[in-house]
Formats: structure tokens, C-alpha cells, sequence
């Protein structure tokens, strides 16, 4: 056991705390805080909109400025938000009427003062401006205030708290550090939001197992950071990682940009420690590599806080690869781009990363980080090759000569460290650059089978002239995740329900080839209606019987994840489910 | 091919599950018969599951099979080979007979899990019959898919107590260029001391196994990469035999002696880096590492308090199996927690609620 080493940077600051210029700086360095910093100077330019779907920051605690922005944050539109669907929270950030206000006061006394049996006063938030920060996660358009905020410091205390919830009947949202992007910690209008961000210590690194025992609250890279200098690494690297929450995580089974080797969050953590609504406390998996009776631990990732809540996470650690190398090629085509990424699979090779961008992803990532990558080509690759210096020194020539073979119109190999870094800093800048070209983006993430990408680009881009929007695709070609990015301006009336609309129709097109509406960011509120579409009744009605084994009340984050049978049946899809539509003896017309 | 949904056979389970849940009929879920002696004894009406076969789809770019649940394990491997492909998790088909639906619902992995995952880490999707006699789809064909609760891989090791598998999609992976084999002199320690510091670095490892004194390690990868490790690590070389034998349980180690109560086989998995165990007074017996420190083999000399083995394993951190020579009607799996056992009743409730797939076969009361 080497010494316990508490994350240095907490995952969310005090919220009266200044910013930290050293964050900030930080922040700049890296692409994903771009639009953070697009929403500071929006909101220093009192620039009147409504923040994008998308959009870091832009009011919420994104990560560990949490209420830093919030004080700053004028937002004199908000009153314009509308409903857009019934998920969507109706105008929150409005001041309500007084009759509300007062409704709402009545309801949270008695919690409050529940709670503060409970907890520290400092621990119990319930006015309105202490609330602000947590009324989204990254997916901005959805908004809601909770009842009151809890942060507890302690395990027991959040059994404690999740005892009350169950007491009271009161709907409790787990949060780490509101990264997600797909609504999942978009709190309860009626409830508790159970923030997550005291936990954040690394309780533990075991060199000789190869593991780290880490608190929800942990920020993904912090742990990489932490157990560097014994030559380890935790492998998931979701492209939030630098903010982002080992415990939101594990609760959305985060992916990266290294899933084909390397695997997703559910293939690299050992076990888990958690309390369920009743207040019970549970040890899911343990210190072996496996556990006896059911993969709890499977089902217990990428169960978007439905099912407990995540007090401690045991990571497995991975020597750190030798040496990495990339490859950059550039193809005229985006079918022979796909074609290479399957003759270099076929020729046995997994690389550690593998990416595609197309010509708009490519020209936006140029003008902003100048990577000097090939603006005329329809697609490029990258290609990362690692391992020990032998076993990339052999995969180097044999992949270039397969991307030639495959019509690469060029090919180049990052000579060095920084080169390879240049060469990924346009990839991983690729949504901040298209944050500069368009004043919101809609983020999708679909699944599907490599085979299908020409027809899927194909057809995405006849949907994109459908409904009157761009569509910029960066794809992690390796394993098939595809995120097209829909470009829109909120404040063009009608634009954002263009972008859901047409975001609802790739999605469908996603499952339509054999692949899944969310590859690694979640269902969350954001595609739970395309759940109807992916699902059939009887496995929906399954997942809410596996729902109810653990929280019989349905406490525990409602509303998200699996939709009801009934709002299903409200949408009224003809959706057809494996090949078959429902009650064929009926005619369709 | 026939549609899985539309397979006579799938909708005959379909019917079969049905009516056994409204009369409340145990069914005891059979596939090639060869992981009979794993578990519990199995009770009721049997349901053979062996005719269900087939590769639904292969595309080796994709690195992804799909194929009904009785499909011949052999089969698979060979669809695979063909095409320098392979099931990473290495499971061991203990019996002519296996097949990939019984593979995944035992959830036993090979010698090479430590470094390329378990069985239930390759699993992609699954179409399942539920205690209700509902035909499911959970995961689909695809690496990267959170939409939905992880049902699939919650199949992978529940011995069919939770659902009927009839179509399993899994990923696969190339088969390593090179595979070199050292054999080193060591105690049980001194393997497990090198064994750690060896998993710390960027090595290729595939296997590691230590018994009868030495240390059989396997190298995996590019031609250049396996040289440059066996260089780093030094040994005897050997060739693929020994892992062969040792992923089928075929090695002498495992063979069974003179029968009767004696003869005991403990699968043991613990932290990879524990210290060789002393799991019982006079635990003579003979032992072995495998899984690069984190699975413990024990044949006992004479037969001993499953109690205290259990109670000594748990302080260890790991859980026992008593794979072989227990009591059919006893535990044969590591006794649950309390508050996990009773989320196991919730969840088998959750998927049969009737109780009738596979009984006890796992734990007495799920």
C-alpha cells in the first residue's frame, strides 16, 4: 500500500469561493472548458440567449467552478424558456408567483428541517440563488430546481439521508460532477438533489493489485494523475476526464477514446460500495477479479443512479503502454476511410485509439487548433498504435501500408511526442471548434455496426437537409460511436426543436441499422422517449421490475433512463421492435 | 436462417417457460450437458436447449459473433479460427459437448482473464427466455451501448437462474501473431512476488500459472514484442501444451484420485497479490496459481470443514468454489451477505418470478 493521497482539486469548489486563475488557465488548455469559456464572455457581453443544448457551463455547476459562474451569471432571458417537451421543465429560473413561492416554502420546511437533523447546516441547501448551481447537468436545456440540495460528507450521513427520502416518500437525485450530457442529474422539482462532491479523496492505491479505492466525488484524470509515478493508469478517458466524476463515471459506464482496446468503465473497475433508498450499505463485487453469485456489478453500471447511490469506487489500474505512436491519413472518401478501419481490424491489429472526422469536423478543428491537418480530404483517421516500443514498431509499417493500399491520399507518422499531441489536439478540440463555427451544438451519440457508417453519413446528411441544419461527424470508428453534431442557433425561433427533431431521427437511424441510441453518455431525460423506439414493451416492463428489486418506491432518480409503457404509448410510435410490428394482424397504411 | 423470434424451438421455450410458471413446474435448463457436475443439483422438468443452434452473424471486421445459445463451443472456435479470430476469455468447454450458451451462463474463464477479461466482459447482447416465457432482447451487436439496464451481462455466471439464453452476441478479438511459453523454477511465493511486479509493467502477458514448482508463464503479441519480453523475463521454453491441458483441467494436477469424500476441488479466487494460503489446519494438499496470482487452486489431502475454508478465503479478501467433491445439495458456492443475498432474491423475483428456472442450482434459495 503506498500512502492515500486526497484528490487535490475537490470536484466542486465552495461556491463562494473566487476563481481560481490556476483552474481557469487550466481550463484554457483544455478543449472541453472551451465553451465554458464561451459562456463567460457571453455572459460578459450580457449577449441575450439562451444557452445551447450543449453548452458547459452557461449557469450550471459544470465541474469544479461550480458556483463561480453562477454569481456572474445575469442570463436576463431566462424567463423566455419555453417547454419543448414534457420533459423539459417549464420556465424554472423565472421568479414565480408569490403563491408558489409560498407553496414551494411550505413544502421545504419540513424537509429542511429533517435534514438538518441530519446534516451540517452548511450541508442543507434550499434558497433559491444556493440552489442555481444544480439545476442542470452539461445538458443545459434542461432545467429544473431542486426542493433542496444535500451534501454530505460522510457514508453515513448519506444513508441517513437516503433513509429520510425513503421515509418521506421524496425523490433523491444523485450528483458527482454534473458533466453528463444527456440530463441524468437533472434534479427533482419535489426532491433532494444528493450532491457528491465532498467525497472526493483517493482512499487507497494498491501498487501490488493494481487497484485504487477512490471516493465518488474523484475526478477520472486525478486518479491517472495519482498512481502515475508507479507507472499506472486508469483506463477509461471519457473526453470530460479532466472534470468529470468517477462516480457519474460508473453510473453512465463512461467510454473515451480507447474503448476497443481497453474497454469501457464496467471492464475496469473491481467493485463498488453503495446504499440503496432503504439506507442500506452494500459491498457489489470485491478484491478478487471476480465475486460469487450475480454480476451486480455489471448491473449496477450505467444504471444512471436508478438503482443506488455509489459511495466508493474500487478502479483496476493498467500499466502505462511503453510508447504510443499515431498515424494520421487522409482519404478522398469516407467509405474508403471505413474500409480502412475494417482491413486494419481484419489484419489483427486492435489499435489503442482510433478516430475518424469528416470534412467539416476536420476545417473546424484546423481554425481553431491549427493541427495542420488536411483540409481538402473528406475523412481523416487517426490511428493510435501502443504498447512496448517492439510491439508498435511492428504495427507501424503494416498499418501505413494498409491505409495506402486503401487509398490514403497521405499519410503521415507524428514524429515525436508533440507532434502526436498536435495531432490529437484537433480531434479532442473537435466540439469546442464547432462550438466557434455555430452558436449552439446538439451532441448525439449513437452506436452502429462499422459496416453501416457510409449508408448512416448518408442518410444523416439527407436528414441534415431535411430539417435545414449542418451536421459536423466525429466518429470513434474503432468501436462504431458516433457522435454527429447538429448545428443550430437557439436564438432562431423553432431551431432547437429542429435539432431534437432531426437528433430523434439519427438516433432512430442508429437503431434502424442494429445499433443503440446511446453509445456512452446515457438516456437520462434527453433520449428516453427513443428508448420506445430501441426497447419493447416487455423489456421495458422487465427493466422496471429490475428497477423495483432495488428501489420499490421509485425514488431514485424518476423519470429517467426507462420510460413509462404509458409514455410510450402516448408517443404512439408505430416503432417496430426486432423485425415485428406491433399487432400485425392489423393493417397499416 | 429463421428469425430467432420466429425458431419453432425458441417459441416451444417460449410456451414451455409459460406454462411451468402458471403451474409453478421446476425446469432444469440443460444445453451439451457438460458443466452438469457445476453447482448445485439440478431440479425438475429438464429443458434441452442443445437444439438451438447456429452463427446468427459473423462479420470478423466488426469483431463481433452472434449465435443461438446451443451452438457447439467447438464450432464457434472454429468459425473464429478461421478467420484468426478467437473468444479472448479462453473458456474452458470441460466436455465435448459445450456450448456457448452454457459457457456464458456458467461464466468460467481460461488462463488468459487477468489481461484479456472474463466471459461476461465479451459479452455484447443476448435474446432471452425470462421466468414469464417472454422472449427479450437486452445489449445488442455493438462495443459500445449503455441504453438500457446491463441485463446481458447480468446473465454471464447465473447458471441460467435468471433466463433461458437463446441468442448471445459476444465480442471477439484477433488471435496474437506470437505465443511463446517459459517455464521457471519458483516456490509459490516467489511466483506470486514476480508475478505482481511482471503485471505492473507493459509486458504481453496471456497466462501464468505456477504448480508442481514451477512457473509456466505465456507470452502473447507481435512477433517483436513476445521476443522483447522473453528476453525480459528469461526461462525455459515450452511449448502451447501445458496451457492447453491446463485450460480443460486436463493437467495431471486436476485429475481425480481415488475418488470418495476425499477428493476435493477448490477453485479459489483471491486478490491476485495474497499470500499463498492457509486456508485450513494441515493443509497439506497440493496447490496452484493461476489468473497471474488472483485464482488459487487447492486439492486438499483429506477432505475439511468447508466452514473454516470459507471463513480463512474470506479473510483473504476472495470467495471459494467447491468445484468438484461437495455436496450436490450443500453450497457450493461462496455464502452471500446477507444484504447482497437478499438483492439476489429481489433480482431472481424481478426475472422469474414464478422461481421455476433452474432452482437452486446456484444458491439453495434462488
Amino acid at each position: 500500500m503506498v500512502a492515500a493521497a486526497p484528490d487535490s482539486r475537490p470536484a466542486v469548489v465552495d461556491r463562494d469561493a473566487a476563481p481560481d486563475f490556476e483552474q481557469i488557465l487550466e481550463f484554457t488548455r483544455n478543449y472541453l472548458n472551451y465553451n465554458v469559456l464561451q459562456s463567460i464572455s457571453r455572459i460578459f457581453r450580457y449577449r441575450s440567449r439562451r444557452p445551447g443544448v450543449h453548452s458547459w457551463g452557461g449557469g450550471c455547476a459544470s465541474a469544479p467552478f461550480s458556483g463561480s459562474l453562477r454569481s456572474h451569471q445575469p442570463n436576463p432571458d431566462r424567463a423566455e424558456e419555453r417547454p419543448v417537451t414534457s420533459a423539459r421543465p417549464t420556465a424554472t429560473g423565472e421568479l414565480p408567483s408569490q403563491d408558489r413561492g409560498a407553496a414551494r416554502a411550505a413544502r421545504q420546511a419540513p424537509v429542511v428541517a429533517a435534514l438538518r437533523e441530519i446534516l451540517p447546516e452548511s450541508g442543507v441547501l434550499h434558497h433559491r440563488e444556493d440552489l442555481r448551481p444544480y439545476e442542470c447537468d452539461g445538458l443545459t436545456a434542461y432545467r429544473r430546481l431542486p426542493l433542496v440540495a444535500v451534501l454530505p460528507e460522510t457514508v453515513e450521513q448519506v444513508q441517513a439521508v437516503l433513509r429520510l427520502c425513503s421515509r418521506l416518500g421524496l425523490p433523491v437525485v444523485a450528483r458527482g460532477a454534473g458533466t453528463g450530457l444527456s440530463g441524468g442529474a437533472l434534479p427533482p422539482e419535489d426532491g433532494v438533489l444528493l450532491s457528491l462532491a465532498k467525497f472526493n479523496r483517493i482512499v487507497a492505491v494498491d501498487r501490488d493489485n493494481r487497484t485504487a479505492r477512490v471516493q465518488p466525488g474523484v475526478r477520472n484524470l486525478a486518479i491517472s494523475e495519482a498512481v502515475a509515478p508507479l507507472g499506472l493508469y486508469y483506463a477509461p478517458d471519457p473526453s470530460s476526464q479532466i472534470a468529470c466524476s468517477i462516480g457519474g463515471n460508473v453510473a453512465e459506464n463512461s467510454g473515451g477514446l480507447h474503448c476497443l482496446k481497453y474497454g469501457l468503465t464496467v471492464h475496469n473497475i473491481q467493485s463498488l460500495e453503495v446504499v440503496t433508498i432503504d439506507g442500506e450499505r452494500h459491498t457489489i463485487g470485491g478484491p478478487a477479479l471476480d465475486a460469487p453469485g450475480y454480476d451486480l456489478l455489471a448491473l449496477m453500471t450505467g444504471s444512471e443512479g436508478l438503482l443506488a447511490v455509489i459511495v466508493e469506487v474500487t478502479v483496476k489500474l493498467l500499466p502505462k503502454p511503453e510508447c504510443a505512436r499515431v498515424l494520421l491519413a487522409a482519404f478522398e472518401t469516407v467509405e474508403s476511410a471505413g474500409t480502412a478501419v475494417g482491413r486494419i481490424i481484419a489484419e489483427g491489429i486492435i489499435p489503442g485509439g482510433l478516430e475518424m472526422m469528416d470534412n467539416p469536423a476536420i476545417r473546424a478543428a484546423e481554425d481553431f487548433v491549427h493541427a495542420d491537418y488536411p483540409v481538402d480530404a473528406a475523412a481523416i483517421l487517426l490511428c493510435e498504435l501502443d504498447g512496448t516500443e517492439r510491439e508498435v514498431e511492428d504495427q507501424i509499417d503494416q498499418v501505413r501500408a494498409l491505409l495506402e493500399d486503401c487509398g490514403a491520399t497521405e499519410v503521415r507518422l507524428a514524429r515525436d511526442d508533440a507532434e502526436r499531441i498536435r495531432f490529437w489536439a484537433g480531434r479532442k478540440a473537435a466540439f469546442p471548434a464547432v462550438g466557434r463555427i455555430s452558436p449552439d451544438y446538439y451532441c448525439m451519440d449513437g452506436t452502429i455496426p462499422r459496416r453501416e457508417l457510409p449508408k448512416v453519413l448518408a442518410r444523416t446528411e439527407a436528414l441534415s437537409r431535411e430539417h435545414g441544419l449542418a451536421v459536423v461527424n466525429v466518429f470513434h470508428a474503432g468501436d462504431g460511436n458516433l457522435h454527429p453534431l447538429i448545428l443550430y442557433d437557439a436564438n432562431q425561433p423553432g431551431q432547437l426543436e429542429q435539432a431534437e427533431a432531426l437528433g430523434a431521427r439519427i438516433l432512430e437511424l442508429c437503431v434502424e441499422v442494429g445499433g443503440t441510441i446511446t453509445g456512452e453518455h446515457g438516456v437520462g431525460v434527453e433520449k428516453i422517449e427513443q428508448m420506445c423506439v430501441q426497447f419493447a414493451p416487455a423489456e421495458l416492463a422487465q427493466f422496471h421490475a429490475v428497477k423495483a428489486a432495488f428501489d420499490p418506491d421509485g425514488l431514485l432518480n424518476p423519470g429517467k433512463a426507462v420510460p413509462t409503457l404509458a409514455r410510450c404509448a402516448e408517443l404512439g410510435g408505430m416503432h417496430v421492435h426486432h423485425g415485428a410490428l406491433p399487432h400485425p394482424e392489423l393493417e397499416r397504411f | 436462417m429463421v428469425r430467432t423470434m420466429d425458431d419453432p424451438a425458441v417459441v416451444a421455450i417460449r410456451e414451455r417457460v409459460a406454462a411451468a410458471a402458471a403451474s409453478g413446474t421446476a425446469l432444469r435448463l440443460r444445453g451439451g450437458g457438460s458443466k452438469d457436475f457445476l453447482g448445485r443439483r439440478a431440479v425438475g422438468e429438464p429443458v434441452e436447449l442443445g437444439g438451438l443452434r447456429g452463427v446468427v452473424s459473423y462479420e470478423p471486421t466488426e469483431l463481433v459473433i452472434t449465435a443461438r445459445a446451443g451452438t457447439p463451443l467447438a464450432e464457434i472456435e472454429q468459425v473464429l479460427a478461421e478467420s484468426g479470430q478467437m473468444l479472448a476469455f479462453e473458456p474452458p468447454r470441460l466436455g465435448a459437448g459445450a456450448t456457448i450458451g452454457g459457457t456464458i451462463a456458467a461464466g468460467l474463464s481460461g488462463p488468459r482473464r487477468p489481461w484479456y477479461g472474463a466471459a461476461r466482459d465479451h459479452v455484447l447482447g443476448t435474446r432471452i427466455v425470462n421466468g414469464r416465457g417472454e422472449l427479450l432482447a437486452f445489449g445488442g451487436q455493438v462495443m459500445k451501448n449503455v441504453a438500457g439496464y446491463d441485463l446481458s451481462r447480468l446473465m454471464a455466471g447465473a447458471m441460467g437462474t435468471l433466463g433461458i439464453l437463446v441468442e448471445v452476441s459476444l465480442k471477439v478479438l484477433p488471435r496474437p501473431a506470437e505465443t511463446v511459453t517459459l517455464v521457471q523454477e519458483a516456490s509459490a511465493a516467489e511466483a506470486i512476488e514476480r508475478l505482481a511486479r511482471w503485471s505492473g509493467q507493459p509486458l504481453p502477458l496471456s497466462g501464468a500459472v505456477h504448480v508442481d514448482g514451477r512457473l509456466h508463464v505465456r507470452l502473447s503479441g507481435t512477433p517483436g514484442g513476445v521476443a522483447a519480453a522473453v528476453a525480459k523475463i528469461g526461462g525455459e521454453g515450452d511449448g502451447d501444451q501445458f496451457f492447453d491441458a491446463w485450460r480443460e483441467l486436463d493437467h495431471p494436477f486436476f485429475a481425480p484420485t481415488d475418488g470418495g469424500d476425499t477428493d476435493q476441488l477448490w477453485r479459489i479466487s483471491v486478490p491476485p497479490a495474497a499470500a499463498p494460503l492457509e486456508v485450513a489446519r494441515g493443509d497439506g494438499g497440493q496447490w496452484a496459481v493461476d489468473w497471474g496470482g488472483a485464482l488459487r487452486w487447492w486439492r486438499p489431502r483429506e477432505a475439511c470443514s468447508e466452514q473454516a475454508v470459507r471463513a480463512a478465503v474470506s479473510a483473504a479478501g476472495g470467495h471459494a468454489t467447491l468445484l468438484r467433491g461437495g455436496d450436490p445439495d450443500g453450497e457450493v458456492f461462496h455464502p452471500l451477505a446477507p444484504g447482497i443475498l437478499a438483492l439476489h432474491r429481489r433480482v431472481k423475483a424481478a426475472l422469474d418470478p414464478a422461481g421455476v428456472l433452474n432452482p437452486g442450482r446456484m444458491y439453495s434459495d434462488l
